[in-house]
């Protein structure tokens, strides 16, 4: 597939979708995702996930289901969400109103040397999840539908709620997340007001 | 034509998914995921039936590890049910619980062990304890069910509590011998 030079930059996408963030409580997928939600500014209501492929979205739904008054938000790769594309089954079947999944799409596996994911060889994860039964599906390709889904994602109903952001391969620069996972953990257990014990 | 599964003189055993469901409620568990088997259903149907439980159908077991994660994030205890069948499907997803210090606790019921007449389930019933193992969960086995109460408190203990990823095999004596009727 040759790369149009005007798909999203990812960085400058997830930024936007992020700004004045609120109560909004984030899972990234591993990545470049987890990458993309640091560089936009570290946050305890972040949860960066650096393995666990294909369970970022089942981390959304445990996570919104416990958290029903707050928005939740699972930003993850295509590659990410297709290795746990049962989960969007899973998902559209209880109905979590407070949960969105950005699917950042470059139709490839970034990490590991930009084979062709099965997004870029014609799989639709947008038409995928309105065939599961989400609520409201959407594809992005430019700034303009990321502020309309950014605004969308901080209503606690309607959901579950999938964007598709069709973004640049362009290459980025690194920004890396603390790895350490139970500093992960208890920090946002902490930004939500439970104790550590 | 559909073949199910009867458990036999299941009248005549004491009801221990009755005292699992007491027991996991008594410990605040507020989300149950399962993939589904025989040997759970009255647990299922259990927590179907309860509004203050969470109960979450899945379509392969691993997703039932990241949604336990996803729970504790937020508060809130998770417990997954599932077969032994399905172990195999969450090796590398348990992955998230030693690196996270996650607590989780998972109950498993047996095939491939006591009177199995299916050849295909023995592999992965041979394998699932050392499955578990290999990824640092501990692994309980409820053998009687009169010991369901105190076996699955001591479990949730150790693992909300103590934060210890937990699996508790559930003998497939107690299960019963499979009789199988066709139905339509």
């Amino acid at each position: 597939m040759t790369q149009a030079s005007n798909l999203l930059d990812r960085r400058e996408a997830v930024r936007a979708l992020l700004a004045d963030r609120g109560d909004l409580l984030v899972i990234s997928g591993l990545g470049s995702s987890s990458y993309d939600v640091f560089d936009a500014g570290d946050h305890d209501g972040n949860f960066y996930l650096w393995g666990a492929m294909g369970g970022a979205a089942m981390m959304g739904l445990g996570l919104a289901q416990a958290q029903p008054r707050r928005p939740v938000l699972v930003i993850t790769g295509d590659g990410e969400q297709l290795m746990g594309v049962g989960s969007l089954l899973t998902i559209a079947a209880h109905v979590p109103a407070n949960l969105s999944i950005a699917v950042l799409d470059n139709g490839h596996f970034g990490e590991t040397g930009m084979q062709r994911s099965h997004s870029g060889l014609g799989a639709r994860l947008d038409a995928i999840a309105k065939g599961a039964g989400f609520q409201s599906t959407v594809k992005i390709t430019d700034m303009d539908g990321i502020a309309a889904f950014r605004s969308d994602v901080r209503r606690l109903s309607g959901g579950p709620k999938l964007a598709l952001i069709r973004i640049s391969t362009t290459h980025v620069d690194r920004a890396l997340p603390p790895r350490d996972g139970v500093f992960l953990k208890n920090r946002f257990r902490q930004h939500l007001g439970i104790a550590v014990t | 034509m559909n073949i199910a599964a009867l458990p036999d003189d299941i009248t005549n055993r004491p009801d221990w998914p009755g005292a699992i469901y007491r027991t996991l409620k008594d410990h605040g568990v507020a989300q149950i995921s399962y993939v589904p088997d025989a040997g759970h259903s009255r647990l299922i149907e259990l927590s179907h039936a309860d509004p203050t439980i969470k109960t979450t159908v899945l379509t392969t077991e691993e997703e039932g590890v990241a949604l336990s994660a996803g729970a504790w994030l937020g508060g809130e205890r998770a417990v997954l049910l599932m077969q032994s069948s399905g172990v195999g499907n969450c090796i590398n997803m348990l992955s998230l619980l030693s690196s996270c210090r996650f607590p989780f606790l998972t109950l498993v019921t047996m095939r491939g062990e006591w009177a199995e007449f299916n050849p295909w389930q023995i592999p992965m019933g041979k394998a699932t304890a050392q499955a578990f193992e290999i990824m640092g969960v501990t692994v309980f086995r409820l053998e009687r069910a009169e010991d369901a109460t105190e076996v699955v408190s001591a479990a949730s203990s150790l693992a909300f509590e103590s934060d210890q990823p937990i699996a508790i095999l559930i003998s497939q004596q107690m299960l019963g011998r499979k009789k199988w009727t066709e139905t339509k």
